[in-house]
């Protein structure tokens, strides 16, 4: 519970750092943007997030669904490579499909000389944000409910035929409600980061309340207003958490069970078929596209951007993912873990605040941290000056330790999402099973839970690692002299609207956010057996 | 050896670092592709190095700020001179004398406090398609607010910087209200939603999507490099009026020494070099941008733009101004 507690304690602090700034109310700048700028980006947002949710739903649990329980050609290459999104920024997916889908695109420009079609729908719109977001998002849902739908979903049609359904009425009656929770987990994680979208909604210009944070902080020049404005936010989704945490009061949580590999559903060719054309379509919509853009654009600019410092680079962001990584499935595992023990209410919050970090705009959290980091450091070298004659300006802020325990606040809950549901699938038969055998408590977790969990562990492991790859404003604001990053070239390119000269760097984060995917795949599998 | 000894050499040994090598530390939001050669060329001249870390101006005025008399930045470097006024505002720049600076830099392209002061110039002018448009037809920002160029005009979003500062500049000449009307005008004007950048705004002005739209040179020369073919041409508009706060609009990428610095020194001489005749060329030329020093020439294919009369009003307007700007922008529903 201390150790639960303490790690609420640090996620806390740019939470108290953002609410803070209520001391000193903007009345000017709120009055304006209440009457100008909040109505329609409350809407927008609104809109945002149901068509997301709605998005990510149906293309995470149909495509879950069809991996896991059915069989049809291609069905295990899909079942790693729809992963791949994940690997791409949403940003770049958003440049590259107004590239070819706007105005100016190759598309429309076909149809317009070649065909004088016109007035196709606008790409830049409502639609565009929410098809882009969705494609980009759907893979946290389709992996946790693919793990769910594999561990449960055969038990679950098993008895709906016993009851005399069909399989489709199985489907919705049985195996959909049963996997909801974590349907939900997976959409949680997606509506989170949707919210805390800048990139996309800047390619777009559409407003969000995020942006609208951003437009106070960059525009307005009043870093106050805009943590003002987050705190809203933050409020905003810890209603959303209450919700969700309903919905997890009644998961219930199935032992890990037969797979379901011996007993997949034969789909008829036609809809095998139909699968293939469905499956392989996104995959190409969402990866194959956007990365083949990038590839035609990587080779224009290669031979003069590509330089030996790329190898540094490259290492850099390996290495802040790696390690950052590690330290969010550790906390994540010992926060579930202190659930475990300590369950109830008070337990529940506290893992809900520590996980509330993903939700908040990423420099807004960057800037939450370093002031009190800052300060901190102002102490330590006036005390160092004092007593040792220290003549630095930096003790804490130009380490990596700051940079790490910035990605832990804001990557908690990718990690503990998946580590929670899996360590509530091991049932207290096993433990008590265990304990008869003379294991100890050192035992129980090495030898029983960790091979248990090794698929949970790597679902968080590689969600952290490719989000911390693609993390910009943290990195940027953390970051040591001289430890930049892939993640920090595609921000000098994008920031003077290079994005073609982006293109390297956006594919080699792909690249290397594709490693711990195909791990993940390859030692899932071999846990299958 | 006792550990107060031991503290105490290392003590020595710290404090005798800095003066190994002269060092310089700049924070900038221009990026590094575009002063890392000039800062190679810096150190190999002087043999001062310089370390530097990039971000938005926003969070790196947010650290200057919070790390207060303990930063490591000796100068702050910029890309546009609203954050340069704010950060002026904040307190996070010192004044400099510099004679150097002075004959430099014009004097509406510094600040006159002497905290900042730019080192290259960006003109925000139009840009036209030339199947479309006669530039007889062109004259002012102003009058691409009138009804002639209804569902012609394309625009890049009010989120960017360089628009609130036009819009501010524009309040200097019109006032407030004169100027939301000229915004309104131009919103009712457009034949699509705001572009995220100036390329995609020329890219719809290149495919007849739209006529006309404004945007820094330095993407059209940019965009020209890449496909030299596109229907495309510069307007320097408002070239011809009476008025002092007339002509094209410019705003600087600029820069100034932070209050805490530990070398401003060092700092000031760096700013110095970089509005000199060895540094100008290098400093604008990589981004097709034109040097702030008047005794320097512009690269040879920005000055095939033809050169023109730039708004004299000092920049600093465009940081004063800009909270206005874009709660005017707002208002005329300018996304």
């Amino acid at each position: 519970m201390l150790f639960a507690l303490a790690v609420a304690a640090l996620v806390l602090v740019p939470v108290v750092v953002t609410f803070s700034s209520f001391a000193q109310v903007e009345g000017d700048i709120f009055a304006h943007l209440t009457e100008f700028v909040l109505p329609e980006l409350v809407g927008n947002t609104l809109w945002l997030v149901v068509g997301v949710a709605i998005g990510v739903s149906v293309l995470g649990v149909s495509l879950a669904w069809l991996v896991a329980m059915c069989e049809f050609p291609g069905r295990r290459l899909f079942g790693w490579a729809l992963l791949l999104p994940m690997a791409l920024p949403a940003y770049v997916t958003a440049f590259v499909a107004i590239g070819l889908l706007d105005f100016t695109g190759p598309l429309q420009t076909w149809l317009r000389e070649a065909w004088g079609i016109t007035g196709l729908p606008e790409i830049r719109s409502r639609g565009g944000v929410i098809l882009v977001m969705s494609l980009a998002l759907y893979p946290y849902v389709y992996l946790i409910a693919k793990n769910a739908f594999a561990t449960q979903g055969a038990i679950a049609l098993e008895a709906a035929q016993s009851l005399g359904l069909s399989r489709t009425q199985g489907f919705f009656r049985v195996a959909l409600p049963m996997a909801r929770p974590w349907i939900a987990a997976g959409l949680m994680l997606a509506l989170m980061e949707t919210l805390a979208d800048f990139g996309t909604m800047a390619i777009f210009n559409y407003d969000t309340f995020t942006t609208a944070i951003y437009k106070a902080w960059y525009s307005l020049f009043s870093l106050a207003a805009a943590a003002q404005l987050a705190s809203i936010l933050i409020l905003f989704v810890l209603v959303a958490v209450v919700f969700e945490q309903r919905s997890r009061t009644r998961m219930r949580y199935g032992a890990v069970g037969r797979s379901a590999a011996q007993r997949r559903i034969q789909l008829s060719p036609a809809l095998a078929g139909l699968a293939f054309v469905y499956a392989g379509t996104v995959l190409a919509v969402a990866f194959l596209i956007p990365v083949t853009q990038l590839v035609l654009w990587t080779r224009e600019v290669i031979a003069t951007d590509l330089d030996a410092r790329y190898w540094t680079f490259a290492w850099h962001s390996v290495l802040l993912a790696g390690l950052g990584a590690l330290m969010v499935v550790a906390v994540a595992l010992l926060l579930a873990y202190a659930g475990r023990q300590r369950p109830g209410t008070a337990m529940m919050w506290t893992q809900r605040l520590a996980t509330i970090g993903y939700a908040f705009p990423g420099a807004v959290l960057a800037v939450g941290l370093f002031i009190p980091v800052a300060a901190l450091d102002n102490w330590l070298i006036d005390a160092g000056r004092a007593w040792f004659g220290f003549e630095g300006t930096e003790i804490l802020k130009g380490t990596l330790l700051v940079m790490l325990l910035a990605y832990l606040v804001r990557f908690l809950a990718v990690g503990f999402g998946p580590v929670d549901s899996g360590l509530h699938r091991i049932t207290r038969n096993i433990d008590e099973a265990a304990r008869n055998l003379g294991t100890g408590a050192a035992g129980l977790l090495t030898q029983v839970h960790l091979p248990l969990l090794r698929a949970s562990l790597l679902t968080a492991a590689t969600f952290a690692f490719v989000d911390i790859m693609k993390e910009m404003p943290i990195t940027l604001m953390t970051r040591p002299f001289g430890w930049d990053t892939l993640a920090v070239r595609v921000f000098e390119m994008t920031s003077e609207g290079e994005w073609e000269r982006a293109a390297l760097p956006s594919l080699a984060i792909v690249i290397a956010g594709i490693i711990p995917i195909i791990l993940l795949t390859w030692r899932g599998a071999h846990s299958h057996g | 050896m006792k550990p107060t000894k031991l503290i105490a050499a290392l003590a020595l040994v710290a404090s005798a670092l800095p003066a190994l090598a002269e060092e310089v530390v700049v924070y900038s939001a221009r990026n590094e592709q575009l002063i890392k050669p000039l800062f190679d060329a810096y150190t190999r001249d002087t043999g001062v190095q310089i370390k530097f870390i990039t971000d938005k101006e926003g969070p790196l005025m947010a650290r200057l700020k919070a790390e207060g008399k303990n930063t490591p930045a000796d100068v702050l470097l910029t890309v546009d001179a609203g954050n340069l006024w704010q950060a002026s505002e904040e307190g996070l720049l010192r004044p400099i004398r510099s004679e150097t600076l002075q004959a430099n830099v014009p004097a509406h392209l510094r600040d006159p406090a002497n905290e900042w002061f730019g080192l290259s110039v960006r003109a925000r002018t139009m840009v036209y398609n030339t199947g479309k448009v006669k530039p007889a037809d062109l004259s002012t920002y102003e009058d691409l607010a009138s009804p002639k160029w209804k569902g012609r005009l394309c625009l890049r979003t009010s989120k960017k910087v360089y628009n609130q500062s036009l819009v501010a500049m524009m309040i200097t000449e019109y006032g407030e209200g004169k100027t939301e009307d000229i915004v309104t005008g131009w919103i009712g004007n457009l034949a699509t939603s705001p572009f995220p950048d100036d390329t995609k705004a020329m890219e719809a002005v290149a495919a007849g999507q739209c006529d006309v739209t404004l945007v820094n040179t330095y993407y059209f020369g940019r965009l020209m490099e890449k496909t030299p073919n596109l229907p495309l041409a510069i307007f320097w508009p408002n070239q011809n009026l009476k008025n002092k706060a007339s002509g094209v609009h410019v705003n600087i990428s600029g820069a100034g020494v932070t209050r805490h610095a530990k070398n401003p020194a060092g700092a000031q001489k760096l700013i110095e070099w970089l509005s000199s005749d060895k540094a100008q060329n290098l400093f604008a030329d990589v981004n097709l941008e034109y040097p702030v020093n008047p005794k320097v020439a512009p690269d040879k294919s920005v000055a095939a733009w033809g050169s023109f009369r730039q708004n004299l009003i000092n920049v600093k307007e465009a940081g004063s101004l800009q909270i206005k700007a874009v709660k005017l922008m707002d208002r005329a529903g300018y996304k």
